[in-house]
């Protein structure tokens, strides 16, 4: 089966609508069928991967160890766009320090999360073959 | 060209199952090829047999579900989603040991996989959301 670019872009907060925990399970899904698969976050999509969710008080699942484990699906690719962090007074540090181990380099440990400016984001975007809107 | 058409919101709350129904005529009209229609999330509730909305406004189900017989597309319900929201053809209601399914002529309930392997095989994916 051919091999495409697949984008997956997270616009939306992780909790309040079930739209990032859906597309989590589109992702984990397709993983299986050995595609080049990106993850994009803007406007409220990088809360998604936000540090220390927690979510005893509105009794939904909190799903977000789940950005952790995908790297063992070699999904390693997860942009973040700089000015929708800026815009909502976040920093990387306000992140998840997601990891995926490099088989190729003695599975050293590297980082999934690439910050980038929102004119790179509309170059990266434009390089896939299919984007899914979530 | 060769489309997979994929709809992320319910009938009537939104817009994007009336111009991904839309979108898909046009398509069919100018001669393309739709090789798979995903619904996702409310998406599913397009595919519910018991809505009754009023005389004078459409019924967006029977539309996909004509427009599906007429053209023999491939209507597919996310199963993940479907459960969720209480969408049952009558092998999922009996495995769910459900007394009653709700799932309209033309649809069908599958996995996620047929969204991915749509996208594989098609030249364009489209997405109809909020």
């Amino acid at each position: 089966m051919a091999t495409k670019k697949f984008m997956y872009v997270n616009r939306k907060a992780p909790y309040g609508t079930v739209y990032a925990l859906e597309s989590l399970e589109v992702v984990l899904i397709a993983a299986a069928f050995e595609q080049d698969v990106s993850l994009a976050f803007i406007d409220d999509g990088v809360y998604q991967i936000a540090k220390g969710q927690n979510t005893d008080g509105i009794g939904m699942k909190n799903f977000s160890a789940t950005y952790n484990a995908l790297g063992d699906y070699e999904i390693n690719k997860l942009y973040v766009e700089k000015e929708s962090l800026e815009e909502r007074g976040l920093t990387e540090d306000d992140l998840m320090p997601i990891v995926w181990e490099d088989e190729d380099d003695d599975w050293a440990e590297k980082p999934s999360i690439r910050i980038v400016s929102r004119a790179e984001m509309a170059d990266i975007l434009a390089d896939q073959d299919v984007h899914y809107s979530f | 060209m060769k489309y997979t058409v994929m709809v992320n919101e319910g009938p009537y709350q939104h817009q994007s199952s009336d111009s991904a129904l839309q979108f898909v005529r046009a398509a069919l009209e100018k001669g393309h090829e739709i090789f798979r229609v995903f619904f996702y999330h409310d998406g599913v509730n397009n595919g519910t047999r018991l809505a009754v909305p009023p005389k004078d406004d459409r019924l967006l189900q029977q539309e996909w579900s004509d427009l599906a017989k007429e053209h023999d597309l491939d209507l597919v319900i996310c199963i993940a989603a479907a459960q969720r929201r209480g969408l049952m053809d009558p092998d999922e209601a009996k495995r769910q040991g459900l007394d009653a399914d709700n799932i309209i002529e033309g649809f069908r309930i599958s996995g996620l996989g047929q969204l991915i392997e749509g996208s594989i095989q098609s030249d364009r994916t489209i997405v109809f959301g909020d």
